[in-house]
């Protein structure tokens, strides 16, 4: 900073004391946000870091083989998780696999169809509400379709609700992506004769292929961590099932129920099924993000 | 342009010195607009616009923007009917058709007339696959049909050698100026009559332009060319008629050495010299 420097411009004088002392309240004030976020960013990752270390801590302690090949037992009795990841495992991949195609075509319908016409300014209206719903209203909403008429809870019911919740997430992904492609490109296909279907699959899928497996992924994280659409549906099994019209453990429940109990044992398999889920979410991510990455 | 010299006379206009293609006798048109207008919803964009495009000769659309001349393009491969509020009225006639009648089929149609666009779009796919998207629209070839079809239009858009050894490589890997050339070989391979380009020039550097201006001056031996350009000299080198636009009017057509050196209009001679635009 040069004091001394006196404008040659013609005009007004400008006082050269005052433009110093606003310069360093500007650089009084620019330290103090700048401290501030610091701050701020230190506290948000020493929670985050508390939580992951007691989570691995917690976690690992309990990590032994038997988890992965024995089911949940009564108290006392050992046992594993085996049933609640497999049953995890199978509600997640169906959940995904019904709810996938759906929010494919809506967001393509969106994106390509609809536009701004009413119908599909309303669509995305509820396909937002839905995106912010509490999950347990979802898991009520498929106990009264797929529970209640059938007379129990089932696996499927979980899948169900689970899909739910992919939807509208896959459908925002989808429509947005299938937005960033530029108008040229469709353009190009049209000009030589293609028709609308056959652009959008031939060309607009391949061309945002990356931003919607990557909508895709982040769906199966959230979903791969539900407890409460699960509550209502799939309720949770003790038992190793495989069958879809029976209730149906899952990570997530098996935790709920585990982590609240009064049996020493029960809640250190609680903090293992916890340390699975967070691996497993965070590996999903890891996932989207080299997706995205490449995509740049 | 070393192998159009005989074609070409030097001029010196009040724009400088100038490559232009001598005095042809045009040919007969290949599509006749008559009165033909255009709206952008209630905005007219095209007022009445009467145009011959010369059989298999090249014909340049110069105008300030705004002007008209690339929703003229967009009109006759029916560009604009994806988007809702865009219509035409009027006539443009090929082989007897009437190109805005909506009734037309216009996936056949655009096969007919092809669209090169100002930014090079290829498809995120392999080269081989780019040229063989347009044309499984259209044809059912065999396996060694297919390869030669590829070839032959490569070859004919100039990029043949520069691509033979990677044709299963993404189309993306490309520079600007060999995904332009694979878009217009993308665009022959279909075998249209006409080829309409929209600025194919504005976002590639003096030496792909280069390339491109010697190939569209090779294609109009066998392809019907309408050219879009901000760049006059270009519509010099390239075009046998030009034809001038200006808010929505088209307000001069002739040979191009005629309109750079001798326009009859004066907001065509104002043009030209640079005075507004």
């Amino acid at each position: 900073m040069n004091a001394t420097v006196v404008s040659a411009l013609p005009g007004p004088a400008k006082n050269q004391s005052v433009a110093l002392a606003l310069g360093r309240r500007r650089h009084r004030l620019n330290i103090l946000v700048e401290a501030a976020c610091v701050i701020a960013t230190i506290i948000g990752l020493f929670l985050l870091a508390s939580i992951l270390l007691t989570l691995v801590w917690r976690g690992a302690h309990g990590l032994a083989l038997s988890v992965f090949t024995e089911s949940t037992k009564s108290p006392g009795a050992g046992g594993g998780l085996a049933n609640a990841i497999v049953g995890t495992l199978i509600q997640t991949a169906l959940g995904t696999l019904i709810g996938t195609p759906i929010g494919l075509m809506v967001g393509t319908y969106l994106a390509e169809y609809g536009r701004h016409s009413p119908l599909a300014n309303a669509v995305r209206f509820v396909s937002d509400i839905l995106l912010s719903a509490p999950s347990i209203l979802i898991g009520m909403f498929v106990y009264q379709l797929a529970v209640r008429p059938f007379g129990g809870f089932s696996a499927f019911a979980g899948c169900l609700a689970l899909a739910v919740l992919v939807i509208p997430i896959v459908v925002r992904t989808t429509e947005d992506m299938l937005r960033l492609i530029d108008p040229a490109l469709r353009e190009a296909a049209i000009g030589l004769g293609a028709p609308k279907w056959k652009m959008i699959v031939t060309i607009c899928y391949r061309a945002a292929l990356d931003g919607i497996a990557t909508g895709v992924l982040l769906a199966i994280a959230r979903i791969a961590g539900e407890t409460a659409p699960l509550l209502f549906t799939s309720l949770g099994n003790l038992n190793w099932s495989l069958s879809m019209n029976k209730p149906m453990a899952s990570l997530p429940v098996t935790i709920y129920q585990y982590a609240g109990s009064a049996f020493d044992d029960w809640v250190e398999l609680a903090w293992v099924g916890a340390l699975l889920i967070t691996a497993g979410v965070l590996a999903i991510n890891i996932a989207a993000r080299v997706l995205l990455s490449r995509r740049k | 342009m070393s192998d159009t010299a005989s074609a070409t006379t030097h001029h010196t206009t009040s724009i400088g010195t100038l490559d232009i293609h001598s005095h042809e006798k045009l040919h007969e048109a290949r599509i006749a607009i008559r009165g033909l207008d255009f709206y952008y919803g209630k905005d007219k964009a095209l007022k009445s616009i009467s145009l011959d495009l010369p059989d298999r000769q090249v014909t340049g659309m110069i105008g300030p923007s705004g002007c008209g001349k690339s929703t003229l393009l967009r009109v006759l491969n029916r560009m604009y009917d994806l988007y809702p509020g865009q219509r035409a009225t009027g006539q443009a006639m090929m082989d007897g058709i009437n190109l805005i009648d909506p009734k037309l089929d216009l996936n056949a149609l655009r096969a007919r007339i092809g669209m090169v666009f100002q930014k090079p779009t290829p498809f995120p796919m392999t080269i081989y696959d780019n040229i063989a998207f347009g044309v499984k629209l259209h044809e059912k070839l065999s396996k060694s049909a297919m390869d030669e079809r590829v070839e032959w239009s490569l070859t004919r858009a100039a990029l043949w050698t520069e691509v033979k050894d990677r044709l299963n490589k993404s189309a993306m890997g490309l520079s600007g100026g060999q995904q332009q050339r694979l878009c217009i070989a993308r665009t022959i391979a279909v075998r249209p009559d006409v080829i309409l380009f929209d600025e194919p020039t504005s976002a590639l550097d003096p030496i792909s332009t280069l390339k491109i201006e010697e190939l569209i001056d090779e294609l109009k031996k066998d392809f019907t060319i309408a050219m879009v350009t901000h760049n006059m000299q270009q519509a010099a080198r390239c075009a046998d008629q030009v034809a001038f636009f200006y808010l929505g009017e088209m307000v001069e057509c002739a040979p191009a050495e005629e309109l750079f050196t001798a326009p009859k209009q004066k907001r065509t001679q104002e043009y030209v010299t640079g005075r507004f635009g």
